[in-house]
């Protein structure tokens, strides 16, 4: 009894050394390459609305045209109905948009990745959409079928940034050390960032397809590492209130917080007026935003803005 | 019998090491966890702090302080907004009761309720606090009529001077003004009229939905009211938007078409979902049997220039709120422009149009 309660607990000790080996190992890959940065919360910001005034006529049209935004969104067949509404809905406000689907499926077009792990199907379609488009587009917003989209507010929060320059934008998040983009939220990349992804993702030692020591990390951690790898690192967007534009939740969700949270001031605290996505929505909601995004709205407020953009063909 | 022992030694060992990997896995886990995501969420100081403050008056009057907004909304303009605001003075009365001032009138105050002229909640007994009208009815379906009745009789003879048009509304109804206002601007409010919801069935000139809203125009109001006393119409009914429609057609008051310029409804009796999404309401609804025009399911229900929807939850009213009044694409041209072929009434609107019209041909030219 004694020599097996013994060998028991040699068993349990052993176990438990073994995996704090593991995962400190693991950490300590992570933090590895990555240069002594010190790591706040990093956030970015909407143009000032008194700095877009000041433009030209001419400068409003240019400018209206320059800020291309190329839109990916990763699919699978299990995704038909939010394949179906996106595809309806608000990816037609992109300048250009393509489904990147695991497989290939009869009912619409896609680029067919063949596979089903979502950390592959991201590099695959980056690296895709860096060879094709490199040339074409400034900025390439990621999205799941889940997620709804406001090119127009995207385009407005990119009006004064270089797309030469090397940004990662979207809903940020913490783990541990790490500062990742939420891909709920939908992953922004400029022309820059692409191309040093595309570069890293020939390196299987920062970069590889099997991310993480054993454990498998979520696609979007996945990015961040190897985007960091690159000198590129995510920022967080908010408005000129500080309130994020990227959404992680839908409309609903939020209010429903704000509710319990701030109760006397719901609409004020929940969201951003000129916020770019929300996510977490069911086909229906897409639609539904689109005419209350798009459509919906009181007679006799006008606005002078800066860009102008008009509505999609068809 | 050594072999054997060391067996289940050797078994015991792999059994307890997995134990203990797995035992501080979890730990691990929990322990990483603790230190993800803390969103630092920034709710800076509010330049709408003003908006949705409670007025400590006795009535609520319609404090449309148009300048509160000052942060935000700084290339917005509401010029022809507080126009159509001093023009068409808009008297709203939401149809409540004390279960339900927590749950829903509450929200109703919190939102669409400040943009009217003026606004009362009418409940079957007084409340100072919130505040409510006690109509001095009983609770439940079966009263709305003579409550309805009652909350007329009451606008009609302490507000009558103070508005032009007077809107029925429940509490899970969600009312834009400013495009009622647009909708009203067109016809006086001298005329013998009422808009809503047109319903077909059992009335010749048809009568409007209850809970999508109604409104009358001062005449409309005055001829009501009238006609208790003379008792042209009776007091008591089950069902109050068909009792008011019959009583409407008996002293005169036209029925309105509510529709825009396009044909397209602007009062609503359900949510936005159940008129844009195809199919959500089996065709074997009542709603499709009573409809006045031709109904419509898809984009093609409901003018962007909406007026009312309706069973509108809470959680729907901050919804709709943020929708119209808040969240925007910047930028965007519209594609439904009442304003475009008429008449230039407002100088600053059509210009604010003809730059737009220039930008969009430069950029399909370029």
């Amino acid at each position: 009894m004694i020599s097996e309660s013994s060998s028991f607990m040699k068993g349990v000790v052993l176990g438990g050394v073994f995996c704090m080996l593991v995962t400190l190992l693991g950490h300590i890959k992570v933090g590895h390459g990555t240069k002594a940065h010190h790591h706040e919360h990093h956030h970015i910001q909407a143009p000032n609305k008194e700095d877009v005034l000041n433009l030209s006529e001419d400068e409003r049209v240019e400018l209206s045209k320059s800020i291309r935004v190329y839109c990916i969104i990763l699919v699978k067949p299990k995704d038909l109905g939010h394949w179906a509404a996106a595809k309806e809905t608000w990816s037609k406000h992109c300048d250009k948009a393509d489904f990147y689907s695991s497989e290939n499926v009869k009912v619409f077009d896609s680029v067919p990745l063949n596979t089903n792990d979502m950390w592959v199907m991201m590099r695959k379609a980056y690296k895709l959409t860096y060879e094709r488009y490199k040339d074409e587009f400034s900025w390439f917003f990621l999205a799941y079928p889940t997620t709804f989209a406001i090119i127009e507010n995207l385009k407005y929060f990119l009006l004064k940034k270089d797309s030469s320059q090397p940004f990662y934008i979207g809903h940020t998040m913490k783990s541990g050390d790490l500062e990742y983009v939420d891909g709920q939220g939908g992953i922004v990349l400029s022309i820059e960032s692409l191309r040093r992804l595309s570069q890293v993702l020939g390196d299987p030692d920062k970069c590889p397809e099997r991310g993480g020591m054993i454990w498998k990390l979520a696609e979007d951690k996945q990015l961040a590492i190897c985007l960091k790898y690159t000198g590129v690192f995510a920022e967080n967007a908010e408005d000129s209130e500080g309130k994020d534009v990227f959404n992680t939740k839908s409309v609903g969700a939020l209010i429903k917080e704000a509710m319990s949270t701030h109760p006397q001031q719901v609409v004020d605290g929940c969201c951003s007026d000129m916020a770019i996505t929300f996510s977490g929505l069911s086909p229906n909601h897409m639609h539904v935003m689109m005419y209350g995004v798009y459509r919906l709205r009181p007679y006799g407020h006008t606005y002078t803005d800066a860009l102008v953009f008009l509505p999609p063909a068809g | 019998m050594a072999s054997s022992k060391s067996l289940i030694n050797l078994l015991t060992f792999t059994f307890g090491s997995a134990i203990g990997f797995f035992v501080c896995y979890l730990l691990f886990s929990i322990i990483l966890e603790e230190q993800v995501k803390i969103q630092p969420h920034v709710l800076h100081n509010d330049p709408h702090g003003q908006h949705s403050a409670d007025t400590d008056n006795n009535q609520l009057q319609g404090q449309m302080n148009f300048n509160a907004d000052a942060g935000q909304h700084k290339d917005e303009d509401k010029n022809i907004a507080e126009g159509l605001y001093q023009k068409v003075k808009i008297l709203c009365w939401v149809m409540t009761g004390p279960q339900n001032l927590e749950k829903k009138a509450k929200h109703v105050k919190a939102t669409w309720a400040q943009r009217c002229n003026k606004v009362l909640f009418m409940s079957s007994e007084e409340n100072k606090d919130f505040p409510t009208v006690g109509l001095e009815t009983k609770e439940g379906r079966d009263q709305l009529y003579w409550k309805t009745i009652k909350a007329f009789q009451y606008v009609h003879d302490h507000y009558f001077d103070d508005a032009d048009w007077f809107m029925k509304a429940d509490d899970d109804t969600y009312v834009i003004l400013d495009n009622l206002r647009w909708l009203l601007s067109k016809y006086s409010p001298e005329q013998p009229i009422y808009f809503g919801r047109r319903f077909k069935p059992y009335v010749k000139q048809g009568y409007m939905s209850g809970g999508a809203g109604y409104v009358l125009s001062k005449e409309a109001l005055k001829r009501f009211v009238a006609a208790f006393k003379t008792n042209k119409c009776s007091h008591s009914s089950s069902i109050e938007d068909l009792a008011l429609g019959k009583c409407m057609e008996v002293i005169n008051v036209e029925a309105g078409d509510s529709r825009d310029t396009s044909g397209r409804e602007t009062f609503h009796p359900f949510v936005p979902e159940h008129h844009l999404i195809r199919g959500y309401l089996p065709k074997t609804f009542w709603y499709w049997n009573y409809n006045y025009y031709p109904a419509v399911e898809g984009p093609g229900c409901c003018s962007d220039l909406a007026v009312s929807f309706h069973y509108v939850d809470s959680v729907t009213m901050y919804h709709l709120e943020y929708l119209i009044y808040h969240l925007r694409p910047y930028g965007y041209l519209y594609r439904y422009n009442p304003d475009l072929s008429k008449n230039p009434e407002v100088q600053g609107k059509n210009e604010a149009l003809e730059d737009n019209q220039k930008l969009k041909q430069k950029i399909s030219e370029s």
